[in-house]
């Protein structure tokens, strides 16, 4: 049975399911519920600064998309960080920690840009026997109007001084929570590792409208007819976390910051992959608002079923086995070449393959009278949109020529030795191959 | 309730009104609007789509469906009616287990089809709720056409030719227009009146006059109508039924299964409508099918549907048998009747064992008798009293093209007409086709 405990920058919790600073997790009774149901640490939802209680609107704070069957794709939030008195947040984080001391509890935290405002209310949470605090740099709406969250997460010299208060007035693992909505993910967590930060967690939600009401004109979530970009996240979002998470874990400036992944995991299978890419531990937040916190019990069944028939023994066996992987579009090898394939027995003949490459492609794909259809390696790209649109997982698939194989569309065999574009002869710029 | 199922002979009442109610609610309830997108998101919006190909009006099917999932049943509806004026009906009669649906790839690879009929109800019964009719009328013509026959392949033809501007007037020899729509076909098909409903709703385009209550051969003559309009489209079905030819078949209480189920259709209060307490129905399409099932539904004890040849030789569809099958109807195949018993009225009926040698029927010798207070007859309808001068053939009315008949100016399609399945679908099919055809050659 494969190990799931993590020590994240010193934070130890039985397994890497964290729940993300939101919602589910801004009470006592919500995170009490999340732990028994086996969730190994949570990130309180963010506190702010002592005094008048923040204010949330009245109206709806969630937009939504949906795919098949109403399954929430994606989700959007212009809720504010916790509208409860700092004081009874404190006094129920250290009454949870102290009756859960197996699993992590870490506080977000978002006040002024003064170090003032962090030297207050950093030993705060100390005395709470908390085990970190994760810095909210992320949240884009409402907050970041008033030169929090994301305003601050957008300016990697904010970063990197709000980090350096912190660490210099507290014990605690500092976190620093980043936003995607920038143009380099790497700028922000360079600043934050610059500032000192023990690790970064991203992506924070993604402005975004979720839709439009045509009779109203409205966007949603609409507030008496008026609508404010709100945080996206949820399955939509995976892809975008994935790559950001990959670039700093690749990035040599951020050389290893830990990374705690947050951004659409759903599954245990989403989870692995941000570890594999180099995440820690993986933060969860719309896959549990929209089914409930059970949804933990399958994360780590399957993880650990997983890491079992793939030999790991520990997290750290296949943590960022992916980022050597990960690399510029010049490094892909252009002598790779494949050509699409469709198994015959496995295809139920729709000729959904046919119209998106004879509409839209390359015309690599021949249809019968009879309903079948064939790639014409001649005209093939391997573009892989035919294996995308088909409906039936496994029925076209991309083989490889072998090297020394002739392929029918350029009329080249198949080289093989592996060359990139930084030697191609088309590139002004290629090197001399030595 | 007076009666229960036990007692023997014809009687009304054998079930409460409130169990007969339930029996004959909708054999497909309508998807609401959830349920539609579910279904609709299962379309692969195939190329070339077979299901499209299968529907002998060839409604653009992948195009209706995703028209649904984004929201607009309305644009769906326009879609399947611009094809099929009658998809409604269609949606509710059409046996889409051995057309569209049976070559739905999800139906080839899965064995669960898109459920193209109920999508299409949902459809069209949202533009008809809204009392929205889609089409409007070209500039008159100043031509005139008669339509025989206000059923399916009447209606669409004259609702077609009304839409190219000209002026239709539709003979029916019923009280009522609709054809088989309004008297044939299963009560739990159409529920709620909607035969008549669909009607009034065709009706809309205006440029149509309908006259009932006037048959081909006993008001009208086809010379007249040629005489007075510009083209004649035949569609009278098939007013004949075909007969036993054993002994003891005019006995009281053996009855055309097509009478029962228009009385069927036609009765105002089903539980006053009377049913023996052992039913046998000899015939093996979806008239034997309809009379057995609903015999049963109206509180018959024992019903037993009689087929002369083994199952796979049914008309009626495998849906159709194990729908019989599940109300509780006996089917008996390989038998023939050889007589009818009774003294007044019908009380047994005998027949023989079969076994086909070669494609060929032989009896085996060896008989048996069911008890029957009522016998229905449902193995078949033929033409009868067709106009002198058409050309017949294999008992139709013989037609090439868009169905034109022997006879410059006749066009004929429907159940009267050779060639097509006997289908509410392939009959409007033939009705539109043909109006295109008298436009072409009125207009050409």
């Amino acid at each position: 049975m494969a190990d799931l405990s993590t020590d994240f920058v010193g934070i130890k919790s039985p397994n890497p399911f964290w729940l993300a600073s939101a919602p589910p997790t801004d009470k006592e009774y919500n995170v009490r519920r999340a732990f028994a149901a086996g969730w190994g640490g949570v990130v309180w939802k963010t506190l702010g600064e002592d005094g008048p209680p923040i204010v949330n609107v009245n109206g709806p704070r969630y937009g939504a998309i949906w795919g098949a069957d109403r399954r929430l794709l994606g989700l959007n939030n212009i809720e504010l960080i916790t509208d409860r008195p700092l004081e009874v947040n404190l006094r129920e984080i250290k009454a949870v920690k102290r009756d859960w001391p197996d699993r992590a509890l870490v506080v977000s935290l978002m006040v002024p840009c003064e170090e003032e405002a962090w030297k207050r209310i950093l030993p705060l949470v100390e005395e709470t026997g908390a085990d970190g605090v994760e810095l909210n740099f992320g949240c884009p709406h409402g907050m970041a109007e008033r030169g929090m969250g994301s305003a601050v997460g957008q300016v990697p010299e904010y970063i990197e001084m709000v980090t350096r208060w912190c660490k210099a007035n507290t014990r605690m693992p500092v976190i620093v929570k980043l936003t995607p909505n920038i143009t380099d993910i790497r700028y922000p967590a360079r600043a934050a590792h610059a500032g000192g930060a023990d690790a970064v967690s991203l992506i924070n939600t993604i402005n975004s409208i979720t839709s439009v009401n045509l009779d109203t004109m409205s966007p949603e979530p609409s507030i008496d007819g008026k609508g404010t970009h709100g945080g996206y996240c949820g399955p939509a979002v995976k892809p975008i976390a994935l790559n950001m998470v990959a670039e700093i874990a690749r990035d040599p400036e951020c050389a290893g910051l830990p990374i705690s992944a947050i951004g659409g995991i759903t599954t245990w299978r989403d989870a692995a992959e941000f570890l594999a890419l180099g995440a820690g531990n993986a933060q969860v937040c719309t896959a549990a608002m929209t089914y409930g916190f059970r949804i933990v019990q399958e994360m780590i069944a399957g993880l650990s079923l997983w890491m079992d028939a793939q030999g790991y023994a520990r997290l750290e066996d296949f943590i960022g086995r992916a980022v050597p992987n990960v690399t510029d579009w010049q490094y892909l090898n252009l002598n790779y070449v494949t050509k699409a394939r469709i198994d015959q027995d496995m295809c139920i003949k729709c000729g959904r393959c046919f119209a998106a490459c004879e509409d839209t492609s390359h015309q690599a794909i021949s249809m019968s009278d009879e309903r079948v259809f064939e790639v014409r390696d001649d005209e093939c790209v391997a573009c892989n949109l035919c294996v995308n649109v088909c409906p039936v997982e496994g029925c076209i698939t991309m083989e490889q020529l072998a090297p020394g194989a002739l392929d029918a569309r350029t009329g080249q065999t198949v080289p093989a030795e592996p060359a990139d574009w930084t030697v191609h002869p088309n590139n002004p710029s290629a090197r001399a191959a030595e | 309730m007076s009666n229960s199922p036990m007692r023997r002979g014809v009687v009304a009442g054998r079930l409460p009104a409130d169990r007969i109610g339930a029996n004959f609610s909708d054999l497909h309830p309508p998807l609401d609007a959830h349920e539609a997108a579910v279904a609709a998101d299962r379309c692969l919006f195939c190329f070339d789509a077979p299901c499209m190909a299968a529907c002998p009006t060839a409604i653009d099917i992948p195009l209706f469906i995703r028209e649904i999932q984004t929201g607009r049943p309305d644009a769906a509806a326009r879609t399947i009616l611009s094809q099929n004026i009658l998809g409604g009906m269609c949606a509710r009669v059409c046996p889409t287990e051995t057309l569209c649906e049976e070559v739905c790839v999800r139906e080839v690879s899965e064995g669960k089809p898109v459920e193209i009929g109920r999508l299409q109800r949902y459809a069209t019964d949202a533009l008809m709720a809204a009392g929205v009719h889609p089409f409007s009328r070209a500039a008159p013509t100043g031509r005139r056409i008669a339509v025989v026959g206000a059923g399916p392949a009447g209606l669409a033809c004259a609702h077609r030719l009304a839409m190219k501007g000209h002026e239709v007037t539709v003979y029916d020899a019923r009280p009522k227009p609709g054809g088989l729509n309004e008297y044939g076909i299963a009560a739990y098909k159409t529920v709620g009146g909607f035969a008549a409903a669909e009607v009034d709703w065709l009706l809309k385009i205006g440029g149509i006059t309908l006259e009932c209550g006037k048959a081909l051969g006993r008001d009208l003559s086809l010379a007249a109508l040629r005489e007075e309009f510009d083209a004649v489209f035949l569609a009278p079905g098939l007013a004949g039924v075909n007969a036993l030819g054993a002994p003891g078949e005019d006995l009281d209480n053996v009855l055309n299964a097509v009478d029962f189920i228009a009385e069927l259709r036609q009765a105002s209060d089903l539980s006053q409508l009377p049913i023996g307490r052992d039913v046998v129905v000899i015939g093996g399409g979806m008239t034997a099918i309809d009379a057995a099932v609903q015999a049963r539904l109206l509180g018959a004890l024992n019903v037993t549907l009689v087929y002369r040849r083994g199952r796979a030789r049914m008309a009626a569809s495998a849906f159709e048998q194990d729908l019989a099958a599940a109300k509780g109807v006996h089917i008996i195949t390989n038998a023939q009747p050889v007589a009818v018993h009774g003294n007044g009225a019908v009380r047994e009926v005998e027949f023989e064992y079969t076994v086909e040698d070669g494609g060929k029927l032989k009896g085996t010798g060896e008989t048996f008798r069911l008890p029957a207070d009522q016998l229905f007859k449902a193995i078949g309808q033929r033409l009868e009293g067709a106009p002198d001068g058409l050309k017949i053939e294999g008992g139709k009315i013989a037609v090439s093209g868009a169905g034109r008949t022997s006879l410059e100016g006749v066009w004929a399609g429907g159940d009267c007409a050779s060639g097509g399945d006997d289908l509410t679908v392939t009959a409007v099919a033939q009705g539109r086709d043909a109006a295109e055809d008298i436009h072409a050659a009125l207009e050409g």
